[in-house]
């Protein structure tokens, strides 16, 4: 027990920083969680939550196809308009797109802007919700955690990684979505021309762009929760029945 | 064994301010905790004894007084010292068990020696020991949710054990069992701090853990009403039956 008082003391020269005595222990860091671990629990806290994952990682797939769909059929009429064919010109008029002589490039109106950013909006608050939900679902589990010795760090590492995690597979989900139904409606409303003049780099632009739209929405929808769950003190957490 | 103080309470007041009115919970406690001793917290709920169990093990602060463990001042202590103390120092049993519902047993019992930063296979490695300790060979990759409650409570004091600590508090440990379970982790309890020289504090009011104690201190409305030695017990449950 001698080794014990030994690991034990505050240095007071030092400020705050304390110093430990490890004399001849393995024990050569203090606190720590590995990233690989932490990345770990925070799969393995999604596998078993598969559901409530889904409907949280849900908004954002929408939200992100959504996006993307605009995205993508701006990409298509942009091809199209490229084409240098003369009918496409009348197809793009008809399929309501505001294409004045002389303009090359076709930009979002306005009112898609305005509607994805409110889509994504929407989106942003839903994971909030879900996230703040899941917080209080397991406020016994993180305040068992600290009891055990983990430090705030620890817990707001778990829940942005698993953030993370949803939000680059909710993102790509959506973004595929999105391409993918965008390629179908183009089809109908420009017909199998736009098949000659794929827009590859255009859709893969956009795509790259949607996940990383998603995944930032789903990293900022956590920060909130997982402060609140990182500061709460275990005692709390004990208090709190289940 | 030389008797050294591990835990040392002084004049421990706690109020809680809930708004209108504030209540004392604690009015002036003065405690010396004894390394290795056995020891039991006995009082009616709402004593406070849940409460002072709380200030031992840094969970809460109190509102004027000192907690000393190991003659550290823990009011002191930042919170990573005190993320320290609890993941070294401290092993905690709950009296809802408070596993990990996401992980397996060996996980929950590991988890505590990868925050003291062991390797993975050291913490395997002693885990598995730790579940044959308490008696769970061959159920280690079961999840919480697929043991009974006395095993779960089995994986808890194997994970309170994890780093070795100098103390283990217990609070109501066998609050949520029934009779037979809770004498056998009452007595593995006891088991393991005389074979591990681990102080163990429990908070209860259950009169099975008088046979095993040491030292037995009952709280009444905040204070400490009496400490009973166990030479004095045995006469007094003796008397009982």
């Amino acid at each position: 027990m001698e080794i014990v008082s030994k690991y034990f003391f505050r240095s007071e020269d030092s400020g705050d920083q304390i110093i430990f005595s490890i004399a001849g222990s393995k024990m050569s860091r203090l606190i720590a969680l590995p990233f690989r671990k932490s990345l770990e629990i925070a799969y393995q806290s999604i596998r078993v939550r598969f559901f409530r994952s889904l409907v949280t990682t849900t908004s954002l797939v929408l939200a992100v196809a959504f996006l993307c769909y605009m995205r993508s059929s701006n990409d298509f009429a942009q091809a199209l308009l490229n084409s240098g064919d003369i009918n496409s010109y009348q197809i793009l008029v008809k399929a309501g797109y505001d294409v004045s002589s002389g303009t090359d490039v076709i930009a979002a109106s306005a009112k898609q802007r305005w509607i994805v950013t409110l889509s994504l909006l929407v989106c942003i608050v839903g994971i909030i919700n879900a996230q703040l939900m899941s917080v209080t679902e397991r406020f016994r589990e993180i305040g068992t955690m600290k009891c055990l010795g983990a430090l705030d760090r620890f817990i707001v590492r778990l829940f942005v990684l698993e953030a993370l995690m949803q939000g680059l597979a909710g993102s790509c989900g959506g973004a595929i979505l999105g391409v993918v139904s965008a390629t179908i409606s183009s089809t109908f409303t420009f017909g199998t021309s736009i098949f000659s003049s794929f827009p590859w780099v255009g859709l893969c632009y956009s795509m790259l762009l949607s996940i990383i739209v998603g995944t930032s929405l789903s990293l900022i929808g956590v920060i909130y929760p997982a402060i609140l769950a990182a500061r709460m003190q275990p005692v709390e957490a004990m208090r709190l029945e289940q | 064994m030389a008797e050294k103080t591990i835990v040392r309470v002084s004049e421990v007041t706690k109020n809680f301010d809930l708004g209108k009115i504030v209540v004392e919970v604690l009015k002036g406690i003065d405690l010396e905790i004894e390394e290795g001793k056995y020891l039991s917290i006995m009082g009616p709920s709402g004593s406070g004894k849940s409460t002072l169990f709380n200030m031992i093990g840094g969970l809460d602060k109190p509102t004027s007084g000192k907690v000393f463990i190991d003659e550290v001042d823990i009011a002191q202590l930042d919170a990573y010292e005190l993320a320290w103390l609890r993941c070294r120092k401290i092993g905690y049993i709950f009296q809802t068990f408070n596993l990990i519902p996401v992980m397996t047993a060996l996980e929950n019992v590991t988890l505590p020696m990868t925050f003291a930063g062991m390797s993975n296979d050291d913490a395997v490695e002693q885990g598995m020991t730790l579940l044959k300790q308490v008696g769970l060979d061959g159920r280690h990759s079961h999840k919480p949710t697929e043991l009974s409650g006395g095993q779960q409570q089995r994986v808890a004091v194997a994970r309170a054990l994890a780093n070795s600590p100098a103390i283990v508090l217990a609070d109501e440990p066998t609050g949520n069992l029934d009779l037979k379970t809770g004498e056998d982790i009452i007595d593995l309890l006891k088991e393991l701090s005389s074979e591990r020289k681990v102080t163990v504090i429990s908070a209860t009011h259950d009169y099975k853990m008088l046979n095993v104690s040491d030292q037995v201190i009952w709280i009444r409305d905040g204070r400490v009403e009496k400490i009973q030695e166990r030479s004095e017990l045995e006469i007094r449950t003796g008397g009982l039956e």
